[in-house]
């Protein structure tokens, strides 16, 4: 990111006036500490002094942050702030990276989720994860459900396979689209559709925590809207770390928000608090849309 | 920036327009023209081919009637003993004699016989061995021409006269008559279908070879694919990426330039110098092929492993897949066509190859055809070359006959490959 000092209301010129009497927020500044509140009592995934780098760069700088049981943490901030690298070090995606290294005490369930004896199997599916461009695999639709308990050897039977395939699709209210269908293949659904069976599939393992980064960014407003309405529902059985690119979303799916800039964690709080009254000036200029 | 009004902006695009139009135009041209030229070379080379080589298909044969007389056969029953040593040339001789009694003197005689193709006499045993009861008894076969015959009676087709060569005047009257009366016809040639090679054209056949190539083809297939996409899912996605693995990256891609002969030699030192392996087998031929073949099955393979998208390894280890299980149950069905496509032009590269086996051996005057991966055998390219170098004139149609075997094989693996791919894509 390039400094985008608020005086750029020059190159729009005296169209804008009103831009030009705003204040200028000094984005570059070093952020010390986080504000607010981001650890919780409850805590189902504790992250302290969470750095990370990806070879010589530093992507995610000194952040500790907790997401307690049954709720849905939103991660916001401008492009390339790190918050789908944090994320993703929650299930060790970033592990594929070449040259990423992650230091830092994380834990799930204050079992760490990083060091030399952790498997990364049992791990990813007790933390599922969603991503942002749906990405059904090539196969049906019931296959891209049953695969995860197929794997991970949850379904002995072909019924109580079944039963899994039909309760995951119901939950991801994706059920009674495509009950009729389900030897069809996944990547025929529609955008919004896949994203459902994505969560589905994550979901037909029982994770205990489920981390979705900008899964509606691809979608459009109605699809939008019932993966929301899904989120919310989803709150009563898992744990739920969000990226997202929309404040509204945030705002609408999170029970807290944690802002991110340029790597570092400036502020956690209520959702609530965050959207009405932030405590970091930064926080501020990003939610009242200076910069993003 | 300078000013310039929409009005200037316009002009400007549109002087340029035509240079970009008769650009497009040329550049189209010149795409169509390249294809026109492949297209004219491949239905010339194949004009040429078969136009030379369909006359390899029918071989001229004379009717004649055999009588299996015990007497000059000089055996009284028929078993294999007797079989090996009777005299089945007496009694084509006797047959000829009959059918044209005019004939005297050793030199004439020896005309007449030279008629019949000398393995006629083996025709013979083969239908007493068959049938015991025909000894004592006659009847009436079609027995191959000799190789001299048979061209002369084809270049007649061509020009009035013929082409003579060591056919003489009087021969040639006797062929004209045989063929007058129907008892010289061209007839199919099966004998070029299930012989081996022959120092006589007319007994010469392809079976040998194509045997040996599908058994050398068998052995590279069954070595090289399962190898080759081994190690491009080692190299592509559990290598790490350091000094060692660019150091053999840049190894394969240079073995893959490397002349094929090279090979030969490496095979000739190590599989049959150290390992004492059979010469000339197709065991040898297929490892040699193999080590030629590699570095494009790992090439190609490593290409169609990443072109799948990330996404897909990312939505399997998401899902808490192992590397294998990514690996076998996502990224490889989606690779397997364009793997296939890599192995069909190795094996594809490997049916033409002749330099490397011509270093183990694979090179020899093969009669047999080959039972097994260690029976001494040819393959179909080197048994093109050997017909190319034969002096006698019937080879030269066998070699183009042998040449549209070879296309016709590589053809059949095209489409298997093309069918195989269609498949593999549709079960997704």
């Amino acid at each position: 990111m390039t400094t985008m000092t608020l005086d750029a209301a020059g190159q729009t010129g005296a169209a804008q006036p009103k831009t030009v009497e705003r204040e200028t927020v000094d984005t570059q500044r070093k952020v010390t500490e986080t504000v607010g509140r981001p650890l919780c009592d409850n805590a189902k995934l504790r992250m302290r002094n969470v750095n990370v780098f990806y070879g010589e760069a530093q992507a995610i700088h000194n952040v500790s942050l907790d997401i307690g049981r049954n709720e849905v943490v939103a991660m916001i901030g401008p492009s390339g702030c790190g918050k789908s690298t944090f994320l993703r070090c929650l299930n060790r995606m970033n592990d594929t990276i070449e040259g990423c290294r992650v230091e830092g005490e994380l834990t799930l369930d204050g079992e760490p989720i990083y060091g030399p004896k952790v498997d990364v199997v049992p791990l990813r599916a007790r933390v599922g994860m969603v991503f942002q461009k749906p990405n059904p695999f090539p196969k049906s639709i019931y296959d891209n459900v049953a695969y995860g308990p197929k794997i991970h050897g949850i379904a002995s039977r072909r019924a109580e396979l079944d039963e899994i395939v039909e309760n995951s699709l119901r939950r991801a209210g994706l059920w009674n689209e495509v009950k009729d269908r389900l030897d069809k293949p996944g990547t025929g659904l529609s955008g919004g559709q896949q994203q459902r069976l994505c969560i589905a599939r994550a979901i037909a393992v029982s994770p205990e925590v489920i981390l979705m980064d900008e899964p509606c960014s691809a979608l459009d407003p109605i699809a939008t809207a019932r993966i929301e309405e899904l989120i919310d529902e989803l709150r009563e059985n898992y744990t739920i770390a969000i990226v997202t690119h929309s404040m509204q979303q945030a705002a609408r799916v999170s029970q807290r928000t944690a802002y991110f800039h340029l790597g570092h964690l400036v502020e956690v709080n209520d959702t609530e608090m965050v959207f009405t009254n932030p405590q970091h000036e930064l926080t501020e200029a990003y939610i009242t849309g200076r910069f993003g | 920036m300078t000013d310039l009004s929409q009005a200037q902006v316009r002009e400007r695009i549109e002087r340029r327009l035509t240079s970009r139009h008769r650009k497009e135009k040329l550049f189209r041209g010149l795409g169509i023209a390249s294809i026109a030229f492949g297209v004219l070379a491949v239905v010339v080379l194949f004009t040429d081919i078969i136009s030379k080589g369909s006359g390899a298909f029918v071989q001229s044969a004379i009717e004649l009637r055999v009588h299996y007389d015990e007497q000059v056969l000089g055996i009284d029953k028929v078993d294999d003993e007797s079989l090996a040593w009777a005299n089945f040339d007496g009694v084509i001789r006797q047959a000829l004699l009959q059918r044209f009694p005019e004939v005297s003197g050793r030199k004439e005689k020896r005309e007449l016989y030279s008629l019949v193709s000398t393995g006629a006499p083996f025709t013979l045993r083969d239908r007493l061995k068959a049938d015991p009861e025909l000894l004592g008894q006659s009847e009436t076969l079609w027995l191959a021409a000799d190789d001299d015959v048979d061209t002369f009676v084809k270049s007649l087709d061509d020009s009035k006269n013929g082409f003579r060569g060591r056919t003489s005047d009087q021969k040639a009257g006797w062929i004209q008559q045989l063929m007058e009366s129907g008892e010289l016809k061209k007839r199919f040639n099966t004998t070029f279908f299930t012989n081996g090679d022959s120092r006589e054209p007319e007994q010469a056949g392809i079976r040998a070879a194509l045997v040996g190539s599908l058994l050398t083809l068998l052995v590279t297939l069954l070595l090289s694919f399962p190898i080759g996409v081994s190690a491009a899912i080692y190299l592509e996605e559990y290598a790490p990426k350091n000094r060692w693995t660019d150091l053999i990256e840049v190894n394969i891609n240079n073995l893959a330039a490397v002349p094929s002969i090279v090979f030969g030699l490496l095979g000739l030192a190590i599989f049959i110098n150290f390992f004492e392996l059979p010469r000339s087998a197709p065991l040898v031929g297929g490892l040699v092929l193999t080590l030629m073949t590699l570095p494009t099955i790992i090439i190609t393979s490593r290409a169609s492993l990443k072109s799948v998208p990330p996404s897909i390894r990312e939505a399997a280890m998401g899902m808490g897949a192992s590397r294998m299980q990514v690996v076998f149950h996502h990224v490889l069905p989606l690779a397997l066509p364009g793997m296939l496509t890599g192995a069909i032009i190795g094996m594809a590269q490997a049916l033409g190859e002749t330099a490397p086996l011509l270093m183990i051996g694979m090179v020899a005057f093969i009669v047999d055809v080959p039972g097994g991966i260690t029976d001494p055998a040819t393959v179909l390219p080197v048994q093109i070359y050997l017909w190319a170098d034969s002096p006698e004139r019937a080879f030269v149609e066998r070699t183009s006959a042998a040449i549209m075997v070879l296309l016709a094989v590589l053809i059949a693996m095209n489409t298997s490959a093309v069918w195989l791919r269609k498949k593999l894509e549709r079960r997704w």
